[in-house]
Protein backbone atom coordinates (compact mmCIF):
# COMPACT_ATOMS: atom_id res chain seq x y z
CA UNK A 1 0.00 0.00 0.00
CA UNK A 2 2.75 2.63 0.99
CA UNK A 3 5.15 1.21 -2.04
CA UNK A 4 2.46 2.74 -4.99
CA UNK A 5 2.56 6.05 -2.90
CA UNK A 6 6.71 5.81 -3.31
CA UNK A 7 6.73 4.80 -6.74
CA UNK A 8 3.90 6.95 -7.88
CA UNK A 9 6.01 10.17 -6.01
CA UNK A 10 8.86 8.73 -7.95
CA UNK A 11 7.44 8.62 -11.53
CA UNK A 12 5.35 11.63 -11.04
CA UNK A 13 8.56 13.30 -10.37
CA UNK A 14 10.50 12.05 -12.84
CA UNK A 15 8.13 13.26 -15.35
CA UNK A 16 8.34 16.61 -14.11
CA UNK A 17 12.20 16.75 -13.90
CA UNK A 18 12.43 15.96 -17.71
CA UNK A 19 9.75 18.91 -18.13
CA UNK A 20 12.16 20.94 -16.25
CA UNK A 21 15.13 19.99 -18.41
CA UNK A 22 13.19 21.03 -21.13
CA UNK A 23 12.75 24.60 -20.31
CA UNK A 24 16.35 25.14 -18.59
CA UNK A 25 18.74 22.86 -20.57
CA UNK A 26 16.41 22.24 -23.66
CA UNK A 27 15.73 26.21 -23.93
CA UNK A 28 11.88 24.90 -25.06
CA UNK A 29 9.32 27.58 -24.12
CA UNK A 30 6.59 26.53 -21.63
CA UNK A 31 3.80 25.64 -24.66
CA UNK A 32 6.70 23.70 -26.66
CA UNK A 33 7.86 21.52 -23.62
CA UNK A 34 4.21 20.72 -22.82
CA UNK A 35 3.17 19.73 -26.72
CA UNK A 36 6.12 17.88 -26.04
CA UNK A 37 5.13 15.98 -23.09
CA UNK A 38 1.63 15.60 -24.41
CA UNK A 39 2.93 13.81 -28.00
CA UNK A 40 5.25 11.59 -26.01
CA UNK A 41 2.59 10.27 -23.73
CA UNK A 42 0.72 9.58 -26.63
CA UNK A 43 3.47 7.90 -28.51
CA UNK A 44 4.22 5.88 -24.86
CA UNK A 45 0.35 4.81 -25.08
CA UNK A 46 0.84 3.47 -29.14
CA UNK A 47 3.37 1.47 -28.08
CA UNK A 48 1.37 0.05 -25.12
CA UNK A 49 4.04 1.16 -22.97
CA UNK A 50 2.30 3.83 -21.26
CA UNK A 51 -0.59 1.48 -19.41
CA UNK A 52 1.74 -0.45 -17.69
CA UNK A 53 3.50 2.76 -15.98
CA UNK A 54 -0.16 3.97 -14.86
CA UNK A 55 -0.26 0.11 -12.99
CA UNK A 56 3.24 0.86 -11.60
CA UNK A 57 2.87 4.51 -10.45
CA UNK A 58 -0.76 5.15 -10.02
CA UNK A 59 -1.45 8.71 -10.28
CA UNK A 60 2.61 9.56 -10.88
CA UNK A 61 1.85 8.75 -14.09
CA UNK A 62 -1.80 9.86 -14.79
CA UNK A 63 -1.59 13.42 -13.41
CA UNK A 64 1.77 15.01 -15.16
CA UNK A 65 0.12 16.48 -18.44
CA UNK A 66 2.34 12.61 -20.46
CA UNK A 67 -1.35 11.20 -19.08
CA UNK A 68 -3.54 13.26 -21.45
CA UNK A 69 -1.37 12.39 -24.41
CA UNK A 70 -1.78 8.79 -23.28
CA UNK A 71 -5.75 9.41 -23.08
CA UNK A 72 -5.85 10.63 -26.57
CA UNK A 73 -4.71 7.45 -28.12
CA UNK A 74 -6.57 5.76 -25.71
CA UNK A 75 -9.89 7.16 -26.58
CA UNK A 76 -9.12 6.74 -30.39
CA UNK A 77 -7.85 3.23 -30.49
CA UNK A 78 -10.96 2.16 -28.43
CA UNK A 79 -13.42 3.74 -30.89
CA UNK A 80 -11.39 2.80 -34.09
CA UNK A 81 -11.87 -0.65 -32.97
CA UNK A 82 -15.16 -0.64 -32.67
CA UNK A 83 -16.19 1.64 -35.48
CA UNK A 84 -13.35 1.67 -37.56
CA UNK A 85 -11.46 4.92 -39.22
CA UNK A 86 -14.08 7.24 -37.89
CA UNK A 87 -13.46 5.96 -34.08
CA UNK A 88 -10.23 7.90 -34.38
CA UNK A 89 -11.74 11.23 -34.61
CA UNK A 90 -14.67 11.13 -32.48
CA UNK A 91 -12.03 8.79 -29.85
CA UNK A 92 -9.96 11.19 -29.20
CA UNK A 93 -12.44 12.99 -26.98
CA UNK A 94 -13.85 10.27 -25.40
CA UNK A 95 -12.02 10.16 -22.56
CA UNK A 96 -10.66 13.91 -22.27
CA UNK A 97 -13.42 15.01 -22.54
CA UNK A 98 -13.80 15.80 -18.83
CA UNK A 99 -10.16 16.91 -18.63
CA UNK A 100 -10.80 19.54 -21.07
CA UNK A 101 -14.58 20.83 -20.23
CA UNK A 102 -12.93 20.74 -16.25
CA UNK A 103 -10.16 23.31 -17.97
CA UNK A 104 -12.53 25.17 -19.66
CA UNK A 105 -15.24 25.76 -15.93
CA UNK A 106 -12.37 26.07 -13.80
CA UNK A 107 -10.64 28.54 -16.09
CA UNK A 108 -14.02 30.29 -15.97
CA UNK A 109 -14.27 30.63 -12.57
CA UNK A 110 -11.12 31.46 -11.79
CA UNK A 111 -11.02 34.61 -14.46
CA UNK A 112 -14.36 35.76 -13.06
CA UNK A 113 -13.02 35.90 -9.29
CA UNK A 114 -9.52 36.87 -9.63
CA UNK A 115 -7.29 39.13 -11.18
CA UNK A 116 -4.04 38.61 -11.88
CA UNK A 117 -0.80 40.34 -9.75
CA UNK A 118 2.98 40.48 -10.35
CA UNK A 119 3.79 40.60 -6.79
CA UNK A 120 6.63 38.33 -6.07
CA UNK B 1 34.30 60.47 -37.27
CA UNK B 2 31.81 61.27 -35.19
CA UNK B 3 30.75 57.96 -34.02
CA UNK B 4 27.56 58.90 -32.20
CA UNK B 5 29.04 62.11 -30.03
CA UNK B 6 27.26 65.28 -29.35
CA UNK B 7 28.23 67.90 -27.65
CA UNK B 8 26.28 70.87 -26.35
CA UNK B 9 27.62 74.03 -26.10
CA UNK B 10 24.38 75.51 -24.29
CA UNK B 11 24.41 73.32 -21.56
CA UNK B 12 20.70 72.40 -20.97
CA UNK B 13 19.95 72.09 -17.40
CA UNK B 14 17.57 69.53 -16.00
CA UNK B 15 15.48 71.63 -13.93
CA UNK B 16 13.46 69.32 -12.02
CA UNK B 17 12.87 65.46 -12.15
CA UNK B 18 9.24 63.60 -11.09
CA UNK B 19 9.34 59.65 -10.47
CA UNK B 20 6.77 57.26 -9.41
CA UNK B 21 6.69 53.88 -9.02
CA UNK B 22 4.47 50.91 -8.23
CA UNK B 23 3.33 49.03 -4.78
CA UNK B 24 5.94 46.30 -4.93
CA UNK B 25 8.43 48.70 -5.69
CA UNK B 26 7.87 50.89 -2.94
CA UNK B 27 8.36 47.45 -0.73
CA UNK B 28 11.14 45.78 -2.62
CA UNK B 29 13.58 49.01 -4.05
CA UNK B 30 16.36 49.99 -1.73
CA UNK B 31 15.59 53.39 -3.64
CA UNK B 32 11.78 53.65 -2.70
CA UNK B 33 12.35 56.69 -0.13
CA UNK B 34 13.46 58.76 -3.13
CA UNK B 35 10.79 57.75 -5.41
CA UNK B 36 8.37 61.20 -5.52
CA UNK B 37 4.67 59.14 -5.76
CA UNK B 38 4.07 55.27 -5.14
CA UNK B 39 0.56 53.56 -5.14
CA UNK B 40 -1.19 51.39 -3.45
CA UNK B 41 -2.64 49.67 -6.71
CA UNK B 42 -0.04 48.39 -9.44
CA UNK B 43 -3.12 49.58 -11.85
CA UNK B 44 -2.96 52.67 -10.02
CA UNK B 45 -6.70 52.06 -9.51
CA UNK B 46 -7.48 51.92 -13.33
CA UNK B 47 -9.41 49.21 -14.98
CA UNK B 48 -6.42 48.25 -16.81
CA UNK B 49 -2.57 47.52 -16.63
CA UNK B 50 -1.81 49.66 -19.54
CA UNK B 51 -4.29 52.64 -17.83
CA UNK B 52 -2.36 52.28 -14.86
CA UNK B 53 1.23 52.31 -17.32
CA UNK B 54 -0.07 56.07 -18.63
CA UNK B 55 -1.32 57.03 -15.48
CA UNK B 56 2.61 56.29 -14.12
CA UNK B 57 3.68 58.78 -16.39
CA UNK B 58 1.30 61.25 -16.53
CA UNK B 59 1.95 61.54 -12.49
CA UNK B 60 5.79 61.84 -12.79
CA UNK B 61 5.45 64.53 -15.78
CA UNK B 62 2.93 66.59 -13.44
CA UNK B 63 5.44 66.10 -10.51
CA UNK B 64 7.99 67.02 -12.23
CA UNK B 65 6.10 70.17 -13.61
CA UNK B 66 5.21 71.18 -9.65
CA UNK B 67 8.77 70.81 -8.32
CA UNK B 68 9.74 73.52 -10.74
CA UNK B 69 6.69 75.45 -10.73
CA UNK B 70 5.86 75.90 -14.92
CA UNK B 71 2.69 75.12 -15.95
CA UNK B 72 2.15 71.89 -18.79
CA UNK B 73 1.01 75.03 -20.57
CA UNK B 74 4.63 76.55 -21.06
CA UNK B 75 6.03 73.07 -22.41
CA UNK B 76 6.80 73.05 -26.00
CA UNK B 77 7.59 69.10 -26.65
CA UNK B 78 7.36 66.32 -24.50
CA UNK B 79 9.32 63.20 -25.82
CA UNK B 80 8.79 59.37 -24.28
CA UNK B 81 8.38 56.07 -24.94
CA UNK B 82 7.87 52.79 -23.12
CA UNK B 83 7.48 49.16 -24.73
CA UNK B 84 4.29 48.18 -25.36
CA UNK B 85 2.80 47.90 -28.72
CA UNK B 86 3.00 51.21 -30.48
CA UNK B 87 3.69 52.77 -27.13
CA UNK B 88 -0.13 53.21 -26.67
CA UNK B 89 0.53 54.23 -22.64
CA UNK B 90 2.99 57.24 -23.94
CA UNK B 91 0.21 57.90 -26.64
CA UNK B 92 -2.03 58.36 -23.74
CA UNK B 93 -0.29 60.36 -21.72
CA UNK B 94 0.40 63.07 -24.42
CA UNK B 95 -3.20 63.00 -25.16
CA UNK B 96 -3.98 63.57 -21.56
CA UNK B 97 -1.14 66.27 -21.28
CA UNK B 98 -1.98 67.95 -24.36
CA UNK B 99 1.46 68.50 -25.13
CA UNK B 100 3.40 68.76 -28.80
CA UNK B 101 4.95 65.13 -28.48
CA UNK B 102 7.16 62.50 -30.46
CA UNK B 103 7.48 58.99 -29.58
CA UNK B 104 10.06 57.37 -28.74
CA UNK B 105 11.10 53.97 -29.32
CA UNK B 106 15.01 52.93 -27.54
CA UNK B 107 13.55 50.11 -25.60
CA UNK B 108 14.89 50.40 -22.06
CA UNK B 109 17.32 53.13 -23.37
CA UNK B 110 14.59 55.51 -23.94
CA UNK B 111 15.51 57.52 -20.51
CA UNK B 112 18.41 58.42 -21.83
CA UNK B 113 17.50 58.90 -25.91
CA UNK B 114 15.00 61.10 -24.93
CA UNK B 115 17.15 63.80 -23.23
CA UNK B 116 19.51 63.34 -25.57
CA UNK B 117 16.51 64.79 -27.91
CA UNK B 118 15.26 67.46 -25.88
CA UNK B 119 18.86 68.41 -25.12
CA UNK B 120 19.14 68.94 -29.10
CA UNK B 121 16.02 71.02 -29.23
CA UNK B 122 17.30 73.18 -26.54
CA UNK B 123 20.78 73.22 -28.39
CA UNK B 124 18.92 74.33 -31.22
CA UNK B 125 16.82 76.84 -29.64
CA UNK B 126 13.85 75.30 -30.96
CA UNK B 127 12.36 75.10 -27.44
CA UNK B 128 12.44 76.37 -24.05
CA UNK B 129 11.15 73.59 -22.03
CA UNK B 130 11.18 70.27 -23.16
CA UNK B 131 9.56 66.86 -20.84
CA UNK B 132 11.51 64.02 -21.60
CA UNK B 133 11.21 60.14 -20.06
CA UNK B 134 10.22 56.87 -19.61
CA UNK B 135 8.04 54.32 -18.30
CA UNK B 136 7.34 50.75 -18.20
CA UNK B 137 4.49 48.53 -16.23
CA UNK B 138 5.21 44.83 -14.87
CA UNK B 139 1.91 43.03 -15.94
CA UNK B 140 1.77 44.73 -19.15
CA UNK B 141 4.79 44.77 -20.54
CA UNK B 142 5.21 40.32 -19.36
CA UNK B 143 2.08 40.39 -21.85
CA UNK B 144 3.71 42.06 -24.20
CA UNK B 145 7.18 40.39 -24.30
CA UNK B 146 6.54 37.23 -22.40
CA UNK B 147 3.08 35.55 -21.29
CA UNK B 148 0.21 36.90 -19.58
CA UNK B 149 0.69 36.75 -15.81
CA UNK B 150 -2.66 34.66 -15.95
CA UNK B 151 -0.01 31.83 -17.43
CA UNK B 152 2.00 31.93 -14.42
CA UNK B 153 5.07 31.18 -16.56
CA UNK B 154 8.42 30.13 -14.97
CA UNK B 155 11.64 32.06 -15.49
CA UNK B 156 15.32 31.46 -14.87
CA UNK B 157 18.27 32.89 -12.73
CA UNK B 158 19.18 34.88 -15.75
CA UNK B 159 16.06 36.64 -16.34
CA UNK B 160 15.11 39.88 -14.80
CA UNK B 161 12.00 41.82 -13.80
CA UNK B 162 10.33 44.70 -15.31
CA UNK B 163 9.55 47.48 -13.28
CA UNK B 164 6.79 49.51 -12.22
CA UNK B 165 7.93 52.79 -12.52
CA UNK B 166 7.74 55.94 -14.84
CA UNK B 167 10.50 59.12 -14.61
CA UNK B 168 10.55 62.27 -16.02
CA UNK B 169 12.46 65.44 -16.28
CA UNK B 170 12.13 68.73 -17.07
CA UNK B 171 15.21 70.30 -19.57
CA UNK B 172 15.39 73.91 -20.13
CA UNK B 173 18.36 76.28 -21.05
CA UNK B 174 21.17 76.45 -18.56
CA UNK B 175 20.57 77.64 -14.82
CA UNK B 176 23.53 77.67 -12.51
CA UNK B 177 22.53 75.31 -9.64
CA UNK B 178 20.95 72.86 -11.40
CA UNK B 179 22.75 69.84 -13.34
CA UNK B 180 23.64 69.77 -16.78
CA UNK B 181 23.43 68.20 -19.80
CA UNK B 182 27.19 68.90 -21.36
CA UNK B 183 27.81 65.94 -23.83
CA UNK B 184 26.13 62.52 -24.86
CA UNK B 185 26.89 59.78 -27.42
CA UNK B 186 24.43 58.36 -29.58
CA UNK B 187 25.29 53.76 -29.49
CA UNK B 188 25.38 52.09 -32.83
CA UNK B 189 23.10 48.91 -32.69
CA UNK B 190 25.37 45.72 -31.30
CA UNK B 191 24.31 42.45 -32.04
CA UNK B 192 26.61 39.31 -30.20
CA UNK B 193 24.09 36.46 -32.13
CA UNK B 194 22.14 35.99 -28.76
CA UNK B 195 18.69 34.53 -28.92
CA UNK B 196 17.53 33.80 -25.10
CA UNK B 197 15.25 36.52 -24.00
CA UNK B 198 15.20 35.65 -20.89
CA UNK B 199 19.01 36.83 -20.65
CA UNK B 200 18.84 40.01 -22.29
CA UNK B 201 21.71 41.75 -19.67
CA UNK B 202 24.09 39.48 -21.42
CA UNK B 203 23.58 40.12 -24.61
CA UNK B 204 23.12 44.23 -23.87
CA UNK B 205 26.55 44.27 -22.39
CA UNK B 206 28.46 44.66 -25.79
CA UNK B 207 26.27 47.25 -26.47
CA UNK B 208 27.11 49.28 -23.32
CA UNK B 209 30.53 48.89 -23.58
CA UNK B 210 30.62 49.84 -27.07
CA UNK B 211 28.66 53.34 -26.13
CA UNK B 212 31.26 54.24 -23.55
CA UNK B 213 34.08 53.41 -25.65
CA UNK B 214 32.99 55.85 -27.96
CA UNK B 215 32.16 58.29 -25.53
CA UNK B 216 35.46 58.07 -23.80
CA UNK B 217 37.30 58.46 -27.22
CA UNK B 218 35.02 60.87 -28.65
CA UNK B 219 35.11 63.33 -25.90
CA UNK B 220 38.57 62.76 -24.71
CA UNK B 221 37.43 61.65 -21.56
CA UNK B 222 38.72 58.78 -19.09
CA UNK B 223 36.38 56.26 -16.67
CA UNK B 224 38.51 58.94 -13.66
CA UNK B 225 36.59 61.99 -15.19
CA UNK B 226 33.16 60.70 -13.58
CA UNK B 227 32.16 60.14 -10.10
CA UNK B 228 30.24 57.37 -11.55
CA UNK B 229 29.24 55.40 -14.80
CA UNK B 230 25.76 53.87 -14.23
CA UNK B 231 24.17 51.56 -16.55
CA UNK B 232 20.34 51.19 -16.84
CA UNK B 233 19.08 47.60 -16.65
CA UNK B 234 22.36 45.11 -17.55
CA UNK B 235 21.40 43.34 -14.14
CA UNK B 236 23.99 41.43 -11.87
CA UNK B 237 24.52 38.78 -14.82
CA UNK B 238 25.34 41.67 -17.68
CA UNK B 239 26.61 43.90 -15.32
CA UNK B 240 29.63 40.82 -14.70
CA UNK B 241 29.72 40.68 -18.45
CA UNK B 242 30.11 44.56 -19.01
CA UNK B 243 32.81 44.89 -16.17
CA UNK B 244 34.68 42.45 -17.72
CA UNK B 245 34.45 43.65 -20.86
CA UNK B 246 35.87 47.03 -19.72
CA UNK B 247 38.70 45.70 -18.14
CA UNK B 248 39.33 44.19 -21.67
CA UNK B 249 39.27 46.93 -23.00
CA UNK B 250 41.91 47.94 -21.31
CA UNK B 251 39.81 50.63 -18.50
CA UNK B 252 42.23 50.42 -15.60
CA UNK B 253 39.12 49.40 -12.84
CA UNK B 254 35.05 49.45 -12.62
CA UNK B 255 35.02 50.91 -9.05
CA UNK B 256 33.19 54.03 -10.23
CA UNK B 257 30.44 51.67 -11.99
CA UNK B 258 26.98 51.03 -11.07
CA UNK B 259 24.07 49.45 -12.60
CA UNK B 260 20.05 50.61 -12.16
CA UNK B 261 19.13 47.10 -12.50
CA UNK B 262 21.14 45.27 -10.42
CA UNK B 263 20.78 47.86 -7.52
CA UNK B 264 17.03 48.51 -7.74
CA UNK B 265 15.56 45.35 -5.93
CA UNK B 266 18.73 45.09 -4.01
CA UNK B 267 20.23 41.99 -5.46
CA UNK B 268 17.11 40.11 -4.00
CA UNK B 269 16.62 36.78 -5.34
CA UNK B 270 12.91 36.67 -6.07
CA UNK B 271 14.14 39.11 -8.40
CA UNK B 272 16.50 36.87 -10.05
CA UNK B 273 19.33 39.02 -12.20
CA UNK B 274 17.50 42.49 -11.18
CA UNK B 275 15.38 44.95 -12.33
CA UNK B 276 14.79 46.33 -16.06
CA UNK B 277 12.13 47.77 -17.94
CA UNK B 278 12.11 51.79 -19.67
CA UNK B 279 10.99 52.37 -15.73
CA UNK B 280 14.11 51.10 -14.27
CA UNK B 281 16.72 53.60 -15.57
CA UNK B 282 14.11 56.45 -15.79
CA UNK B 283 13.18 55.61 -12.25
CA UNK B 284 17.06 55.25 -10.89
CA UNK B 285 18.54 58.20 -13.20
CA UNK B 286 15.86 60.67 -12.37
CA UNK B 287 15.90 59.84 -8.85
CA UNK B 288 19.35 58.68 -6.91
CA UNK B 289 22.11 60.03 -9.80
CA UNK B 290 19.56 63.54 -10.32
CA UNK B 291 19.49 63.75 -5.87
CA UNK B 292 23.09 63.07 -5.90
CA UNK B 293 23.62 65.34 -8.27
CA UNK B 294 21.48 68.04 -7.34
CA UNK B 295 23.22 67.51 -3.98
CA UNK B 296 26.72 68.10 -5.02
CA UNK B 297 27.54 64.75 -3.87
CA UNK B 298 28.43 63.45 -7.81
CA UNK B 299 30.20 66.47 -9.84
CA UNK B 300 29.89 64.30 -13.12
CA UNK B 301 27.88 61.35 -13.97
CA UNK B 302 27.63 59.65 -16.96
CA UNK B 303 24.40 57.64 -17.61
CA UNK B 304 24.61 54.49 -19.97
CA UNK B 305 20.86 53.63 -20.60
CA UNK B 306 20.60 49.99 -22.63
CA UNK B 307 17.60 48.50 -24.42
CA UNK B 308 17.25 45.24 -26.29
CA UNK B 309 15.51 46.05 -29.39
CA UNK B 310 13.53 42.66 -29.56
CA UNK B 311 9.84 41.72 -30.27
CA UNK B 312 7.86 38.78 -29.53
CA UNK B 313 7.84 37.97 -32.95
CA UNK B 314 11.53 38.55 -33.74
CA UNK B 315 12.46 36.08 -31.02
CA UNK B 316 10.11 33.98 -31.88
CA UNK B 317 11.16 33.70 -35.57
CA UNK B 318 14.73 32.74 -34.23
CA UNK B 319 15.95 36.07 -35.01
CA UNK B 320 18.64 37.24 -32.50
CA UNK B 321 18.52 40.55 -30.18
CA UNK B 322 19.84 43.63 -31.30
CA UNK B 323 21.11 46.01 -28.53
CA UNK B 324 21.58 49.77 -27.81
CA UNK B 325 23.26 51.93 -25.57
CA UNK B 326 22.73 55.88 -25.57
CA UNK B 327 25.04 57.75 -23.07
CA UNK B 328 24.72 61.01 -21.81
CA UNK B 329 26.89 63.32 -19.43
CA UNK B 330 25.65 64.91 -16.73
CA UNK B 331 27.29 67.65 -14.60
CA UNK B 332 26.38 69.16 -11.30
CA UNK B 333 25.88 73.14 -12.40
CA UNK B 334 28.31 73.57 -14.83
CA UNK B 335 27.83 77.24 -16.63
CA UNK B 336 27.37 77.35 -20.34
CA UNK B 337 30.02 78.97 -22.06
Amino acid sequence: MISIYITSFIVGGLICVIGQLLMDVGKLTPAHTLCTLVVTGSILDGIGWYEPLIDFAGAGATIPITSFGNALTHGALAEAEKHGLIGVVTGMFEVTSSGISAAIIFGLIGALLFTSKGNV
Amino acid sequence: MKNGTLTFSTKPSIHSAGVTAGPLENKKSIFAKQFDKVYEDERCDLPTNEDGHSQLMYDAVMIALSKAKKDVQKIDFFLTGDLVNQMTPSNFTAHSLEIPYIGLFSACATSVSSMITGALFTEAQQANWIVAGSSSQHNAIERQFRYPLEYGSQKGATAQWTVTAAGAVLIGKNKPGFPSITCATVGKVVDMGMTDPLNMGSAMAPAAMATLSSHLTGHGKTIDDYDTIITGDLGSNGFKIFKALANEAGLPHTKNFRDAGEEFYGKDPSFMAGASGSGCSAAVFFSDVYGKLCAGEYQRALLIATGALLSPLSYQQGDSIPCIAHAIEITAGEVAE
